[in-house]
């Protein structure tokens, strides 16, 4: 009980936990990791509230109807289980702007949700196109040894490099 | 329903190990990114040599079949460049940033936002993307050692060793 209580797991054995818990995923529920295509879901479910003769109408909400699937349960659990560590462990700390945002760019509320939103705006675009994100492509397209979790986790790193670094060139001057 | 219920079991075992290991953190993430901390690579690699050995063992026992996306080349690389792009900006990956909210990192909220709005309009774009980017090079379900035309268990043990250099280097440089 008292690894469960510690606040920092090592992240190769945490790693490796996880590499486990996929295993178990396919062998059980032959369902691969994933995360992107439940934004979708999201999406289609919202607009399905005012709109709904237009979701039916649209191709790619067939393809991801606007309903809770596996993947849909398992992003909802993420918070949950997130949530559970974090009391257990006595980390849950309620933050609206990141500790090295906070040093670089100052303690405005809106500055930082104007760029999450940007961020998870482009992302998810990008990770629909690509076809995955990291869960999907880069856990399980890697674990798969498939040649699009390695062109796509490539991207991933190269442009996110970039666009980090130029967030923060000149480094915190503090 | 079994699914559903097993799905959120998933999850939150998933979501447990993400947050003991500070991989959903914004100072992680832009850490790796910035060459600062390299946590979320270490949990990544060790999670993905462990299920390849497991699912790679299971599909020559015919227990499991593999489920391997496309490789689009064109939209592999325009979708991956544009959502690193988006990570550097947001600092927390689209699933992963669920588990930020749960440990009260409440600013993950505008990245989820963001995220369900650019799948709404991804959704519309669609069928005009499917006929430019979708469709530039498009190779099918293919595999590494599918194109090196060698047995995977060829392929594994160099990608571990790989890895392992890397987790060499990783500690040697304390980041």
């Amino acid at each position: 009980m008292n690894l469960l209580k510690k606040s920092e797991w090592n992240p190769y054995f945490a790693g490796a936990l996880a590499g486990i818990l996929a295993i178990l995923s396919v062998w059980i529920t032959g369902e691969f990791i994933g995360a992107s295509s439940s934004f979708v879901r999201t999406a289609a479910m919202i607009e399905k509230m005012f709109i709904p003769n237009h979701v039916s109408k649209v191709e790619y909400f067939n393809k991801n109807q606007p309903k809770i699937d596996w993947q849909w349960m398992f992003v909802l659990g993420i918070m949950i289980g997130s949530f559970i560590s974090a009391i257990i462990s006595g980390t849950f700390k309620l933050q609206t702007v990141p500790d090295m945002w906070q040093d670089k760019f100052g303690k405005s509320v809106a500055k930082r949700a104007v760029f999450a939103f940007s961020g998870g705006f482009l992302a998810i675009i990008g990770a629909r196109l690509a076809g995955g994100c990291p869960s999907g492509h880069g856990l399980s397209g890697l674990m798969q040894l498939a040649v699009s979790g390695f062109i796509a986790l490539i991207c991933f790193f190269t442009a996110g490099i970039i666009s980090a670094n130029l967030l923060y060139k000149g480094g915190i001057n503090k | 329903m079994k699914d559903l219920f097993a799905g959120l079991i998933t999850g939150i075992i998933f979501g447990f190990l993400l947050q003991k290991s500070k991989v959903i953190r914004y100072n992680q993430q832009i850490g790796a990114l910035r060459f600062l901390d390299m946590t979320i690579i270490k949990f990544m690699l060790s999670s993905i040599i462990v299920g390849m050995i497991g699912i790679y063992l299971l599909k020559d026992l015919n227990v499991i079949s593999l489920n391997i996306k496309s490789a689009n080349i064109g939209a592999n690389i325009i979708g991956g460049l544009l959502f690193g792009l988006g990570w550097g900006i947001l600092g927390y990956c689209p699933g992963t940033q669920l588990g930020a909210v749960g440990e009260g990192r409440l600013d993950a909220v505008w990245g989820i936002l963001g995220a369900i709005l650019g799948a709404g309009l991804f959704a519309e774009l669609n069928p005009f993307l499917k006929k430019i980017i979708l469709t530039w090079g498009d190779f099918g379900k293919i595999t590494i050692p599918d194109i090196l035309n060698v047995n995977h268990w060829i392929i594994i043990p160099i990608f571990i060793f790989l890895c392992l250099m890397l987790f060499i280097f990783f500690e040697k440089k304390r980041i």
